[in-house]
């Protein structure tokens, strides 16, 4: 228990340092290739949507883990509050975005026949 | 029985939950997750139905690198960088947030002071480049003409690059005229808004004039992911319906395409900046409550602990936006 007390009151700061380098370091590899758009990447597609937008995707997801974990202090919470907080939103989340995006490609075909792109 | 009922009395304990503490977590910090939980899923479903739409529109849905492409004190086409710029602010600020928590825990008052400060100020700075970002697309870069059926044309270069219309397009003095108001006209007829630039005529007539401009549609070749050059043949099949000169964006017409695009934009980075700007209140309040003391009397630095997390929440939604609305 002692050793718990002591643990609360240590600073953190060289981690929160560590964190920032992290998180500025994917934006930054994000913008350049968001601007450089590199053929192979953006024009290759898998499961639904180009290698590219699942980069973008995944590197998303990291920084979401860094600020919840670390600067949201989810990682020093109870594994119980933890668990609650982030299977179930993630549940939530990945059912709403699965079913709004299949509905949204499939408005798409079916709507694509009847737009006229020519006079 | 003992456990379903409340035996606490003390004054001032209820509202912070007795002195139970489910999961290690007081009352006030399992509320702000709460809260932080489903206000993370109101916007899951903004940005869920901004995918929908765009899924939907997926071969015309305007290309966020040639809507979003100014600097500051630059002309050019600049896309990313100045996003970027607000992203590195808010993760900044994101810091210096974490650092006052972690000062607050070792009761370092004047660290958590600085440290507050600089939050709000990094705030304040993410607030002014969104009111920017703002201006800049309602006002518009190059200007479109609207066809009847709603669709939108642009005007491109030989390099395939957007021009804007001043650029080519010559006035005629005949056709100049100031807006017509309620108080210089008719009581009961009006401009519904800013006169265009130019008139219909006027851009048509300088494109036949000028033969290195082409025509832009909405459409989107799949395999390129360009948005598609007209002949000069079918560009003047589509000038023949054109009904308007749209220069910007609001929520009803939208230069850059789509009009859904300029509704999701304002809507989720306004719903999204009305946070930033709650949080910069809320901030204040918890700065000048650290500056009088109040927490150095309580004991601890919780407080400044809870409005972190809100603050938090506010830059994770922000990687989102920036990854949905200017990446993906």
């Amino acid at each position: 228990m002692a050793h718990d007390q002591e643990h609360e009151h240590e600073s953190h700061v060289g981690l929160i340092w560590k964190v920032f380098g992290a998180l500025s370091l994917i934006t930054i590899v994000e913008v350049i290739l968001g601007i450089l758009k590199p053929k192979g990447l953006h024009l290759t597609i898998f499961l639904g949507t180009s290698l590219l937008n699942w980069i973008f995707l995944i590197l998303t997801l990291v920084k979401a883990y860094g600020i919840t974990w670390y600067f949201m202090h989810l990682k020093q919470e109870k594994a119980g509050l933890r668990r609650a907080i982030v299977w179930t939103t993630v549940f939530l989340i990945c059912y709403l975005a699965t079913l709004l995006l299949i509905e949204g490609g499939y408005i798409g075909d079916v709507m694509s026949k009847y737009t006229k792109w020519s006079y | 029985m003992e456990a379903t009922i409340a035996t606490e009395n003390k004054e001032g304990e209820t509202w912070s939950g007795g002195s139970k503490k489910p999961l290690g977590a007081s009352y006030g910090k399992m509320m702000m997750w709460f809260f932080i939980m489903s206000d993370a899923l109101t916007f899951s479903a903004f940005l869920g139905a901004y995918g929908l739409m765009r899924f939907k529109f997926i071969d015309s849905w305007p290309i966020a690198d040639e809507v979003f492409t100014h600097v500051p004190f630059l002309h050019g086409h600049f896309p990313m960088y100045y996003v970027a710029f607000m992203t590195f602010i808010l993760i900044f600020s994101s810091v210096t947030m974490v650092l006052a928590v972690d000062a607050g825990h070792q009761m370092k008052k004047a660290k958590v002071t600085l440290y507050m400060l600089l939050t709000i100020i990094g705030g304040l700075i993410f607030l002014g480049s969104q009111a920017w970002e703002w201006k800049n697309f309602i006002g518009g870069t190059y200007g479109s003409l609207i066809l009847q059926d709603g669709k939108v044309v642009q005007f491109v270069d030989a390099s395939g690059h957007q021009v804007a219309l001043e650029d080519f397009v010559t006035k005629s003095p005949a056709n100049e005229r100031v807006a017509h108001t309620k108080s210089n006209g008719l009581w009961y007829v009006q401009d519904a808004g800013a006169l265009p630039p130019f008139t219909t005529s006027e851009v048509i007539e300088s494109f036949k004039n000028s033969p290195n401009i082409s025509l832009r549609t909405e459409e989107v070749d799949l395999a390129t992911k360009h948005k598609i050059i007209l002949s000069r043949e079918d560009a003047n099949k589509f000038l023949s319906k054109a009904t308007g000169v749209v220069k910007g964006a609001n929520l009803k017409i939208n230069e850059y395409g789509n009009t859904l695009f300029a509704d999701f934009f304002f809507f989720i980075t306004g719903f999204h900046g009305f946070h930033v700007f709650s949080g910069i209140l809320i901030n204040i309040i918890i700065f000048f409550n650290v500056i009088i003391g109040t927490y150095e009397r309580r004991g601890h630095y919780e407080m400044v602990e809870k409005v972190g997390l809100y603050w938090h929440f506010v830059d994770l939604v922000w990687v989102f936006v920036f990854t949905f609305f200017y990446l993906v």
